[in-house]
C-alpha cells in the first residue's frame, strides 16, 4: 500500500503565480457568492449535486481540479500550499463544496492509496471531471462503532461475487455513482481477515435505497439493501481478504477530513446557510446582548476555540508530514473539530436564552434546532470514543482494550444477543 | 520544542538545555524555596552570558539571536525553562527589553546592563486592587523643572525586590507613558508580595514624590500605546511558551506512570476511563502547542494578527494548563498531593500564569472586541 506522500513539484510557477492564475480565472469563470451568505446547499437534495458536478467540470476544464492529486489520474501533482492558496483566493466564488467529502477526501484518497492502475484511472479522473461521486458503504445496521464485524456477505458463485446485507448511513449515497463497499467474504478466519473492499456501482439492480431522516429535517444519509447484487473481479479495491486495510485507510482519510485537514479538499467554504461559522457580533446584537459582558466573555470563549481549532489541524497536519506526529494523530483533530462544535452551539444556544426556542421572528430559532443536532459532530465518521481510544492506544501506546472477538473465527463470534 | 532545524539554533537550545539541567534543577528550586530565595543573582548573569538577554535586542544595541527569530529563539528558552520551572527574571526582563529597544533614546546604559545579566529589571504595570488593564493607569507623573514626579502605587511586580530598575506605567497630561525608575531613587518603597509560585516573587511599589530625569521617559505619549501592546505579547507569549515546556515534561512522566503503575494486576493506562483522560490531555496539549507556536510566529513578524493571536493563546492555554495539571495529579493518585512529589512546582507556575497578564476571560473579552472591530455585525 503507498501512502498518500505530499506530491512532489513539478512546476516552476510559485504559489504566487499560481494563486495570481487562479484569482484572475475565478473572476472569469466561477459564479461569485458572498461568503457569508452562500447559496444553500442542502445534501438531501438532487439539485446541488447537479450543480457540484457542472462547477467541477468547469475547475477541470479551467485546469484548477484536483491541485494535490497526482497529474497521471488527472490531477495537477502540487504541494499543499498551492491548495491553500487556491481556497484563499476562492473564498468569494461558488465551488463544488459537496464534493470534497466523501468523494475526494475519502473515496478518491483512498483508491489513490490502494486502487488498481485501472480504478485509479477511471475513477480519480471521472470524479475530477465531475462525472462521478463517489460514497462509503461501509456502516451496517448491526454495527455501531465495530466496523470490522460487518456482516453483509459476499459470496463467490462461478467468475462472480454475490452480495447479500444492509449498509447504513451512507453519506449522500442517493447522488452517487460508486460507492467502496465493504463485505465479509470469509466467515473461517478471524473477523479483520475476512473481509473485501468492493467499488460498486450504486444503481445496479439488487440494490434498493432508503433515505434515512435525521432530528434536523435532513435526508442526507442513506441505507441501502443488496439482495444478490453481482459483482465482478474488478469492483474488488486492494486484495481479496485485505477490505480491512483499504477501511483503515477510508477512516484515516475520515478523521482528517471531517476535523478539516485534508489537502484534497477544495475550497474552504461553507457548504451552505447552515455550515456558515456562527456569526456572535450578530447574534449578541439581535438579543440584545451587545454590551453584556457576559454575552461577551461566552462569545469570546467560542471564538477562541474556534481559532485554535484552525491552529490545531495546520499543526497536526505539519507533525504528520515531518514525523513528529504518528498518522493516528488525525484523531486528535477529530476530537477537537467535535469538542469545537459543542462549545459553539452550546454558546449560541445560551446567548439565544428563550429566543433559541419560541420562534420570535428574529431567525434565532435555528440556534436551538441546530443544538438538538449537536452530537452528531462527535458521532460521524468514527465516534469520539472511538477517537480517543485510538490516540491513548496507537498514539500514547497503552494496552488495547479487550475484544472478545480478537483471534476468533467470525463465525463463532457472538453477535448481539443471538 | 520547535521543529526548526536551524543548527545554531539546536546548538543553543542544547546549551541552554544543558545549563537549565544542572543549574535549574527541580531540587535547586525547592532549595531556593527553603531559603526564601527567588533566584541568585550570579546565576542570572551566567544566563544572561548563554545569551538569554540578547535575543530581542538589535545588534547595534549590543544584542542578536542565533536564528535571526530572536523572538523564536525567546520563545524556545522560555519552553526549555518550563521542563524545569526554572527561576530568574526572564519575563520580566525580556518585556521590559522588548519596550527600551523600540525606543532606546537614553537608554543605551540600562539596555547594555540588562543585556549583561549586572541589572534586573521589571514592568511596573498593574495597579492594586485592579485586574489587567495596561493603558489603565491612576499613578502620575507631573512635570518638573528638570523632569517628571511620579506617585502612586503599583503591584504584582515580578521581582520587584530584586531590581535595579522598574518601567513604570504612568499618565501625564492625559496621556499613558512609560518611566525608567531605580529602586534606589528617594521615596521608592518595595514591599515583597508573597505568590503561589515556589520561588516567583512580586512586590508593591510605592512612588511618593519620586523625581526623575527627562530622560526616564521611554518613548514618546504617541509611541506608548504600542509599546505597552509589544511588551503585553512578550510577556504573555513567554508565559504560553514556559507552559508549554511545563506541559510536555508533565505529561511524559505522567503516561509513563500509566505504564508502571499497575492496579488490579493491569497497568492503570489500560483502562478505558483512564486512558480517554490520557487522550483529552494529549489533545489539549497538543492544541497549547499549536496556539503558541502560532501566536510566537505571530509576534515574530509584528503582523497585525499578533495582538489577537496572542489573546487566543493566553486564553485558550490559561484555560486548559491548570486543569490539565490536575488531571494528571488525579492519575497519580495519593503521591500527586504530597510536598515531595514534583506535581505541585509545576502546578503552582501554570496556576500563577493562567491569571497573571490576563485572565482567559479577559483575553475572551478582548477577542471578542477584536472580532467585533475587525467584523462588524451586518
Amino acid at each position: 500500500m503507498t501512502e498518500t506522500a505530499p506530491a512532489p513539484t513539478e512546476t516552476t510557477e510559485s504559489v504566487e503565480e499560481f494563486a495570481a492564475r487562479a484569482r484572475a480565472w475565478l473572476a472569469d469563470n466561477m459564479p461569485p457568492i458572498d461568503p457569508n451568505n452562500p447559496p444553500e446547499h442542502d445534501r438531501g437534495e438532487e439539485e446541488p449535486w447537479l450543480r457540484a458536478r457542472e462547477l467541477q467540470k468547469k475547475l477541470y476544464e479551467g485546469g484548477f481540479a484536483g491541485i494535490c492529486f497526482p497529474k497521471e489520474y488527472g490531477g495537477l501533482g502540487l504541494p499543499i500550499a498551492y491548495q491553500k492558496a487556491f481556497d484563499n483566493e476562492s473564498r468569494c466564488y461558488e465551488l463544488p463544496i459537496i464534493l470534497n467529502t466523501p468523494t475526494f477526501t475519502i473515496c478518491a484518497a483512498t483508491i489513490l492509496d490502494t486502487g488498481s492502475e485501472e480504478q485509479k484511472q477511471q475513477h480519480i479522473s471521472a470524479a475530477l471531471r465531475g462525472d462521478e461521486v463517489l460514497v462509503q458503504l461501509l456502516s451496517e445496521p448491526s454495527g455501531g462503532s465495530d466496523l470490522a464485524g460487518v456482516i453483509t456477505r459476499a459470496d463467490r458463485v462461478g467468475d462472480k461475487w454475490v452480495i447479500n446485507g444492509a449498509k447504513t448511513w451512507s453519506t449522500s449515497a442517493f447522488a452517487a455513482d460508486y460507492g467502496l463497499m465493504l463485505a465479509r467474504t470469509n466467515w473461517d478466519v478471524p473477523k479483520h481477515e475476512g473481509l473485501t473492499m468492493f467499488l460498486v456501482p450504486i444503481n445496479s439492480p439488487g440494490i434498493t435505497l432508503r433515505r434515512i431522516k435525521q432530528v434536523n429535517g435532513s435526508v442526507e444519509f442513506c441505507e441501502e439493501f443488496f439482495d444478490n447484487l453481482e459483482l465482478g473481479d474488478d469492483a474488488v479495491v486492494g486484495e481479496v481478504g485485505g477490505g480491512w486495510q483499504v477501511a483503515s485507510r477510508q477512516l484515516y482519510h475520515e478523521r482528517r477530513a471531517v476535523g478539516g485537514g485534508s489537502e484534497f479538499a477544495s475550497g474552504i467554504g461553507a457548504e451552505g446557510k447552515s455550515d456558515v461559522p456562527i456569526d456572535y457580533v450578530a447574534l449578541l446584537k439581535k438579543t440584545g446582548q451587545a454590551d453584556s459582558e457576559h454575552a461577551r466573555v461566552l462569545a469570546g470563549r467560542a471564538l477562541v476555540h474556534r481559532a485554535v481549532r484552525e491552529q490545531l489541524i495546520d499543526h497536526v497536519y505539519h507533525g504528520v508530514l515531518d514525523g513528529s506526529l504518528p498518522p493516528a494523530a488525525g484523531s486528535i483533530i477529530r476530537v477537537t473539530h467535535a469538542e469545537t462544535h459543542h462549545l459553539e452551539f452550546d454558546t449560541a444556544l445560551a446567548i439565544s436564552g428563550s429566543s433559541g426556542v419560541v420562534d420570535g421572528g428574529d431567525d434565532v430559532l435555528r440556534f436551538g434546532e441546530r443544538y438538538l443536532s449537536r452530537q452528531t459532530a462527535a458521532l460521524g465518521g468514527g465516534t469520539t470514543e472511538i477517537a480517543k481510544n485510538i490516540i491513548g492506544e496507537r498514539i500514547l501506546g497503552f494496552p488495547r482494550e479487550y475484544a472478545a472477538d480478537r483471534g476468533v473465527p467470525f463465525n463463532q463470534v457472538k453477535r448481539n444477543k443471538s | 520544542m520547535t521543529e526548526d532545524a536551524n543548527p545554531e539554533r539546536l546548538l543553543f537550545a542544547s546549551t541552554t538545555q544543558s545549563f537549565l539541567e544542572k543549574e535549574a534543577s527541580l531540587a535547586r528550586l525547592r532549595e531556593l524555596h527553603a531559603a526564601g530565595a527567588s533566584f541568585e543573582a550570579g546565576w542570572w548573569q551566567r544566563a544572561a552570558e548563554l545569551g538569554w538577554t540578547s535575543l530581542l535586542v538589535p545588534e547595534d544595541l549590543g544584542g542578536g539571536s542565533v536564528s535571526g527569530d530572536g523572538v523564536a529563539d525567546l520563545a524556545l528558552v522560555a519552553e526549555l525553562a518550563g521542563r524545569t520551572v526554572a527561576p530568574g527574571p526572564l519575563h520580566p526582563v525580556s518585556t521590559v527589553l522588548a519596550g527600551l529597544v523600540e525606543a532606546p533614546e537614553n537608554h543605551q546604559d540600562t539596555i547594555e546592563s540588562l543585556i549583561s545579566g549586572e541589572a534586573v529589571a521589571s514592568w511596573a504595570v498593574y495597579e492594586p486592587g485592579k485586574p489587567w488593564a495596561p493603558l489603565n493607569t491612576s499613578v502620575t507623573a507631573t512635570r518638573t523643572e528638570t523632569g517628571y514626579r511620579i506617585d502612586g502605587v503599583k503591584d504584582r511586580v515580578e521581582a520587584g525586590v530584586e531590581s535595579a530598575v522598574l518601567l513604570v506605567v504612568a499618565q501625564h497630561e492625559g496621556a499613558v507613558r512609560q518611566f525608567l525608575v531605580p529602586t534606589d531613587a528617594p521615596g521608592v518603597r518595595v514591599e515583597p508580595q508573597r505568590s503561589i509560585d515556589m520561588v516567583k516573587s512580586y512586590a508593591r511599589v510605592h512612588f511618593d514624590g519620586v523625581e526623575v530625569d527627562d530622560s526616564a521617559a521611554v518613548g514618546t505619549a504617541e509611541q506608548t500605546a504600542g509599546l505597552i501592546a509589544r511588551q503585553s505579547q512578550i510577556a504573555q507569549m513567554l508565559q504560553c511558551a514556559e507552559v508549554v515546556g511545563i506541559l510536555d515534561t508533565v505529561l511524559a512522566f505522567t503516561i509513563q506512570w500509566g505504564f508502571d503503575r499497575h492496579s488490579f494486576g493491569r497497568p492503570i493506562g489500560s483502562y478505558q476511563a483512564l486512558k480517554h483522560k490520557y487522550a483529552d490531555l494529549k489533545i489539549w496539549f497538543e492544541a497549547c502547542r499549536a496556539t503558541t507556536n502560532a501566536a510566537v510566529a505571530e509576534v515574530a513578524s509584528r503582523s497585525a494578527g499578533a495582538d489577537m493571536a496572542v489573546s487566543v493563546a493566553k486564553s485558550y492555554v490559561g484555560e486548559h494548563a491548570p486543569g490539565m495539571l490536575q488531571d494528571c495529579i488525579q492519575l497519580h493518585g495519593g503521591i500527586g498531593v504530597t510536598w515531595e512529589h514534583d506535581l505541585h512546582l509545576f502546578l503552582r507556575r501554570v496556576t500563577l500564569y493562567r491569571s497573571m497578564f490576563g485572565t482567559p476571560e479577559d483575553h475572551n473579552l478582548h477577542v471578542y472586541a477584536l472580532t467585533e472591530h475587525l467584523e462588524p455585525a451586518s
